[in-house]
């Protein structure tokens, strides 16, 4: 036990077991209460920091809820046009090639208005990181069906439920990616327990190596919840993502280099 | 260094004039009648030269989406197509004027609407000129009648691009991109090794991180940016303005004409003179900005205006404009890819402006 009077001593930048990293800023986020964006945006800053990628990062953002992750991440960021990040990335990488490029996309970004982007950029390999943040809904626009949206599910444009007879399936875009030549390492996590952030993590640091050694494209899908969208508490849509969603998106590496 | 000078294509002039200018990137995708663009940089093969990126895109979207991408961080970077892959690449035109990102496009224009032909037409005016995309913006719009001017309108083009950090387009068609004529081909030119304090290549702890977007949410923020816009196309439109005339000093009509339609109406010309007619032709090389304020002089001196193009009648609006009902202005024109004749046009002027 420390004595009060030794409190102050304690408190010292170098004894804080966490701290926010530089690369986040102090902008309030614009993000709903028990959202996963803030939890990746932070993750994702942390390993851009750890690995002093600061100066080298461009990253894409999409259209969608995270639109505004330049106001949030401390580094050069374009704002792509609502499913053409991977296109527009692919561009910033092959002109520099030895900045660490990644795109950070929804599901209606990345799996239904941009999804030829999607593949091809996987297909040529191009040696970007891809960050999927997949919620089953549209956020931004007001909770609308995705191409995610499970069978069942309802939303403001499937009020009565998906019905895959006449909405289609949900489309499962990290398989689909695994499957192609060109990408390189394929997984799906999530960011809704400690040990999920942790594994998260771990993903988006080792996509971070493989970019470097020039590998290929390299597809990170974070299942992720929207208690506004879902209409749910945080804890509520945390406990129905791990019941409903993880069983037709379950976690896991889909495609793992051989070194 | 001299000029080297070759017998080359339109399309192909484009292609090596983009090389020797020190171009970073072109991201393109087939149609007929530019292939050879994407075709001949291809085989040149700059990557293994100049360092110059060649990528076929999975489509017109994507391509001028990358164009986005390199432009954003400051690179030279262009793409091609022809009328319904520029359709496609609309949206992409409107954030990269949006997010203000310094680019050439190149437009072999062809018969439409729709699938429309391949064949050459000037159909593509209105959405070159006056917008395409969604928004209040304009593209500098530069119109070669000659494949001399396929090579030299790429240097320039960038040059304007950069100097107003604003899309460039060369609106070419069918018939020059084609055509085979000889060509001057300026010397080879280092690309730039320093980037824009604009461009996302890196954040540096010396400035502030760098964004490109054309987003803001703010609906005072947005218009003020949207006032800068039309203050750029002010300046553009007052000092950026580029014609040629032919043989409209002592001209009692006259005739409006680019690209393909005013190398038809040179010939025009002569043919009239010869027939004793005084007719001069007034050729806008930038269509936007468009030579307003020459062809409003002209107006007072001539008796009457046909307007040339091969389209239904679209750039006759400017010209409409411009002369502000001072004498008569008539289109005529083609459409569908069939160029005009030189004797069709003088037909036309006599029947439809000096009225026998």
């Amino acid at each position: 036990m420390v004595e009060a009077s030794g409190i102050k001593e304690i408190i010292k930048p170098e004894n804080l077991a966490y701290r926010k990293t530089q690369i986040l800023t102090d902008n309030t986020l614009s993000y709903c209460p028990g959202c996963a964006h803030g939890t990746i945006h932070r993750i994702l800053a942390e390993i851009i920091d750890e690995e002093g990628l600061q100066s080298q990062t461009i990253g894409v953002s999409p259209v969608g809820c995270s639109v505004l992750m330049y106001n949030y991440i401390d580094v050069d960021i374009q704002q792509a046009a609502h499913g053409r990040a991977p296109a527009v990335a692919t561009a910033i990488k092959r002109l520099l090639p030895d900045r660490f490029v990644f795109t950070y996309q929804g599901d209606g970004d990345l799996a239904a208005i941009g999804t030829a982007e999607t593949i091809h950029a996987c297909n040529r390999g191009e040696n970007i990181l891809i960050i999927f943040v997949n919620n089953g809904i549209y956020g931004m626009t007001g909770g609308q069906m995705a191409p995610t949206t499970l069978p069942g599910m309802k939303s403001s444009t499937s009020p009565y439920g998906r019905d895959v007879k006449t909405m289609g399936n949900p489309l499962k875009m990290t398989d689909i990616v695994a499957t192609l030549e060109g990408s390189y390492y394929v997984t799906r996590q999530s960011v809704h327990t400690p040990a999920n952030v942790r594994k998260t993590k771990k993903a988006i640091r080792k996509a971070v190596q493989y970019q470097k050694l020039d590998r290929g494209t390299c597809f990170i899908e974070i299942v992720a919840n929207c208690p506004s969208g879902w209409k749910m508490t945080p804890v509520q849509s945390n406990k129905w993502m791990e019941e409903t969603m993880f069983p037709y998106y379950p976690l896991g590496d889909l495609k793992t280099p051989v070194e | 260094m001299e000029k080297e000078l070759r017998l080359m294509k339109g399309n192909e002039a484009v292609a090596e004039a983009a090389i020797r200018a020190g171009t970073d990137g072109y991201f393109g995708y087939p149609i007929t009648p530019q292939s050879e663009i994407l075709e001949y940089l291809m085989e040149a093969n700059p990557s293994q030269t100049t360092g110059m990126v060649v990528l076929q895109a999975e489509s017109e979207v994507a391509a001028i989406n990358m164009v986005y991408g390199g432009a954003g961080c400051g690179k030279r970077v262009m793409t091609s197509s022809s009328s319904p892959g520029i359709s496609l690449k609309q949206e992409g035109i409107s954030y990269i004027a949006g997010a203000e990102l310094p680019c050439l496009i190149v437009n072999v224009v062809r018969g439409g609407p729709g699938l429309g032909t391949i064949q050459p037409a000037q159909s593509d005016y209105f959405q070159s000129v006056k917008g395409g995309g969604h928004g209040d913006y304009h593209l500098i719009v530069l119109a070669p009648s000659s494949v001399q001017e396929m090579a030299d309108f790429v240097d320039i083009g960038f040059e304007l691009a950069f100097k107003y950090r604003n899309p460039v387009m060369i609106l070419s068609d069918g018939a020059i991109g084609q055509m085979m004529e000889k060509v001057y081909l300026s010397p080879q030119k280092e690309r730039s090794k320093v980037s824009p304090d604009w461009a996302t290549t890196g954040k540096q702890s010396t400035r502030e991180r760098n964004i490109i977007t054309s987003l803001d949410l703010d609906s005072n923020c947005q218009e003020v940016f949207n006032l800068k816009l039309q203050a750029k196309y002010d300046e553009i439109k007052e000092k950026e303005v580029r014609f040629e005339e032919f043989l409209c000093e002592d001209a009692e009509y006259l005739l409006v004409a680019y690209g393909t339609s005013a190398r038809v109406c040179q010939k025009s010309v002569q043919l009239a003179r010869e027939q004793g007619i005084k007719v001069g032709l007034l050729r806008p090389i930038t269509l936007f900005p468009f030579p307003t304020k020459r062809i409003n002089m002209l107006a007072q001196q001539v008796k009457g205006i046909l307007s040339v193009e091969m389209s239904a009648g679209q750039m006759v609006e400017d010209v409409l404009l411009a002369v502000n009902g001072k004498v008569p202005v008539i289109h005529f024109g083609r459409m569908g890819g069939i160029v005009t004749t030189p004797e069709e046009v003088v037909e036309n002027l006599k029947f439809k402006i000096i009225g026998d």
